[in-house]
C-alpha cells in the first residue's frame, strides 16, 4: 500500500504555527514520525490562513528533505504553488491534484511530466463532486485518456474517487468502493487508485474505527493508495492485516513488524 | 510489427552477503567472496542484473563419512579420512569457489568429539587453506551451541558464514555471529513463513540483514525439489515486490540431497535398466543443481568434483546468455 502521510497540513494547529515561526523542527519532528511509521510519501499543504504560500511551501519542502528521503505530495489548489514545491524537491515527488477539467489537466499533466513526478487525480471537476458510480467513472476516463494522449504515463497516475463523509453522504461510500474496483479497467497497465481517507469520517465522532474500517473495505476493492494518519497504530495494524489477509504480504508470525521493515 | 518483451521493473533487490576477509579486510583468506545483488528473477538478464554469479562451495566432514557410494569416494580417495588433506585437495586439486566445513562428528550420536579436537582442526585448516569459509554444526543443539561459539572465536575477521540458525535455536549463534564478525546461515523446513520470522528474529538480534543467507532447505530430484523450488521463487517474487525479510541470498545443500537418493546412489547390478552408477550420481547431482539456480541459489554446497565442474560450466553459459 502507497501511504501518503496527512499531518504535514496547515489546518492543523502545530503546523500553522510553524509556518508563523518559521520553526523548523515542528514540521522535521511530524516527517520524521510518519515516516518511521511507514509512510511512503509525505504531503506537504500550506493551509488556507498562508499567505506567501510559494514561499511556505519551498520552506517546508527544504525542511523535511533536511530530515528524510521520503518523496513528497505537493497538496495545492493552486498550480504556481504545487511548482514552487516541486522545483525546490530534491526526491520523488507526487503532485496533488488535479481534476478533470482540461484547464488544470493543461498545466498540472506537462507540470508532472517536466518534474518527473506522479500525479494524482480527483473524479470531480469544476461542477461539483460526482454522485455516484458512473459520473465517477466518466470523469476518471477523462484524466485517464487526456494522460494517454499526451503520452504521460498512467502508471504513475492515482486516480481518486472522492470520498465523501458518511455522516452527511451515507450513500457514497458504495459509490466510491465501485468506482475503486471500475477505474482499474480503464487502461492497461492501468492507473493506480487513491482515496484521502480521513474524509470519510469528517465531523463524526469515532472517527479512527469510521477510518479504518473504510480502509479496509477499500483494500478489498483493490485500493492501491492512501492519504492518512500513519500515527494512527490501530488504523494501521488494520492496514497490515488486510494486506496479509489479501495475499499481498508473505505470512509470518511478526507480520506486523516484518511490515514495518519495509 | 516486432514482438515487444515486457519487461518486469522490480523495487528490491537482494542483499549483498560477503563471505571471507582477505589480508587487507582483517583476515587471511585468499579473497572475498560476494554473493546476491539479484536485482530480478534469475538469469532474466536482458530485464536485470545478476552483479554476483552463483558460488560453489565443496563440503568436507571432520570424519569419515559412512555413507557415501564408492562413485562419490573415488575421486577424494585416502584425504576422506583425513580433513585437512581434504580441504587442501578441495582448495589446489578441485578449484573450489569456497569451502564448506561440517562438524557431523561432534554430533553425541555420532562420534562426540570435543571441543578442544575441533578447534585444532578449524585452526589447521585455517592456517593450510586460504578458501572463505562455511563452518556447520551437527544438528544437535546444545553441542552446536557450545562448539560452534568457539569457531566463530578463533576465526575471528575471517568474515566465515556460521550456520545452521532455526527457529528454536538461533540465539547463540547469531551472538557468536555478532560478536567475531561473521555471516549466518537461517535454516526454514521447506516453510516460507518460517523462513521469514527467523529473518526477523536475527535481524531484531541487531545482526544486519547483508549478514544472513537462507537455507530454505531443498529436496533432490525426484524428492520434493519441485515443492522447494516453488518456495524459492515465491520468496523471491515477495523480495523483488520490497519484502525486506525475505531479500537474502539462498544457499542449497544439493550435495548432501542428491546423494541420498536411491536412484544416485544404486549400483548397476542392482537395477540394470538404471545404467551404470559412476554416471548417473553425478548428473542426479548436477540436474539437482541446475535446478536450484533457476529457482534462485547463490551458494551451491556440492560433493562430487565431476557434477561441479558441470554445474560450473552451465553457470557460464546461464551468465553469458
Amino acid at each position: 500500500m502507497f501511504i501518503v502521510g496527512e499531518l504535514i497540513n496547515g489546518m492543523y494547529k502545530n503546523v500553522r504555527q510553524a509556518l508563523e515561526t518559521k520553526d523548523k523542527k515542528i514540521i522535521q519532528d511530524i516527517a520524521k514520525k510518519q515516516t518511521e511509521a511507514g509512510a511512503s510519501a509525505l504531503d506537504v499543504n500550506c493551509g488556507p490562513a498562508s499567505r506567501n504560500p510559494k514561499d511556505d511551501i519551498k520552506w517546508m519542502v527544504e525542511a523535511i528533505q533536511e530530515v528524510v528521503d521520503t518523496p513528497l505530495c505537493m497538496d495545492s489548489t493552486k498550480t504556481d504553488v504545487i511548482e514552487a514545491g516541486l522545483s525546490t524537491a530534491k526526491n520523488k515527488t507526487i503532485i496533488n491534484s488535479t481534476g478533470a477539467d482540461k484547464e488544470k489537466l493543461d498545466i498540472l499533466v506537462p507540470m508532472a511530466l517536466k518534474y518527473k513526478s506522479s500525479l494524482i487525480g480527483l473524479a470531480m471537476n469544476k461542477k461539483g463532486v460526482p454522485q455516484d458510480k458512473f459520473q465517477r467513472l466518466e470523469l476518471a476516463a477523462t484524466i485517464v485518456t487526456y494522460c494517454q494522449e499526451n503520452n504521460f504515463p498512467v502508471s504513475n497516475l492515482y486516480l481518486d474517487p472522492i470520498v465523501l463523509p458518511v455522516n452527511v453522504a451515507q450513500a457514497q461510500a458504495q459509490e466510491v468502493l465501485g468506482a475503486l474496483h471500475e477505474f482499474k479497467l480503464l487502461s492497461d497497465p492501468a492507473p493506480k487508485t487513491i482515496v484521502g481517507l480521513s474524509n470519510v469520517s469528517q465531523g463524526a465522532p469515532d472517527r479512527s474505527l469510521i477510518n479504518r474500517t473504510f480502509l479496509v473495505m477499500a483494500q478489498c476493492a483493490g485500493l492501491d493508495g492512501a492519504i492518512l494518519d500513519p500515527l494512527d497504530k490501530n488504523l494501521m495494524d488494520a492496514l497490515i492485516t488486510a494486506e496479509l489477509i489479501l495475499n499481498k504480504q508473505i505470512y509470518c508470525d511478526s507480520f506486523l513488524d516484518a511490515y514495518k521493515k519495509k | 510489427m516486432p514482438l515487444e518483451l515486457i519487461k518486469e521493473k522490480w523495487s528490491n533487490k537482494i542483499d549483498v552477503v560477503t563471505i571471507g576477509a582477505t589480508k587487507a579486510e582483517g583476515g587471511t583468506r585468499s579473497k572475498a567472496i560476494k554473493v546476491g545483488g539479484e536485482t530480478g528473477l534469475p538469469y532474466l538478464l536482458e530485464e536485470s542484473e545478476m552483479p554476483h554469479k552463483p558460488v560453489i562451495a565443496m563440503e568436507i566432514f571432520d570424519v569419515a563419512p559412512d555413507d557415501w557410494p564408492d562413485t562419490l569416494k573415488d575421486p577424494y580417495g585416502e584425504v576422506l579420512n583425513n580433513p585437512l588433506e581434504w580441504a587442501m585437495k578441495c582448495e589446489n586439486e578441485f578449484k573450489a569457489d569456497l569451502l564448506t566445513i561440517r562438524l557431523s562428528g561432534i554430533h553425541p550420536d555420532a562420534q562426540n568429539r570435543s571441543e578442544e579436537d575441533t578447534v585444532k582442526l578449524i585452526n589447521e585448516i585455517t592456517a593450510k587453506v586460504k578458501l572463505p569459509l562455511i563452518i556447520l554444526g551437527c544438528g544437535d543443539d546444545a553441542k552446536d551451541n557450545l562448539i560452534l561459539p568457539r569457531c566463530a572465536e578463533i576465526t575471528k575477521g575471517e568474515r566465515c558464514l556460521i550456520g545452521d540458525a532455526v527457529q528454536k535455536n538461533y540465539k547463540t549463534i547469531v551472538a557468536a555471529c555478532l560478536a567475531y564478525g561473521h555471516s549466518i546461515i537461517a535454516e526454514s523446513p521447506i516453510d516460507i513463513n518460517i523462513a521469514k520470522q527467523l529473518n526477523i528474529l536475527i535481524s531484531e538480534m541487531g545482526l544486519p540483514q547483508e549478514r544472513i543467507v537462507i537455507n530454505p532447505t531443498v529436496g533432490a530430484l525426484g524428492y520434493g525439489m519441485e515443492y522447494a523450488y516453488s518456495i524459492m521463487e515465491r520468496a523471491r517474487i515477495a523480495a523483488f515486490g520490497g519484502d525486506k525479510m525475505l531479500s537474502q541470498p539462498f544457499i542449497c545443500f544439493v550435495g548432501q540431497e542428491a546423494w541420498r537418493a536411491k536412484e544416485a546412489k544404486a549400483k548397476i547390478s542392482e537395477f540394470p535398466e538404471w545404467g551404470n552408477e559412476k554416471e548417473r550420481g553425478i548428473l542426479w547431482e548436477a540436474v539437482t543443481a541446475s535446478a536450484f539456480l533457476q529457482a534462485g541459489a547463490d551458494i551451491l554446497i556440492m560433493r562430487h568434483p565431476k557434477a561441479i565442474e558441470i554445474v560450473k560450466k552451465h553457470i557460464e553459459e546461464l551468465i553469458k546468455n
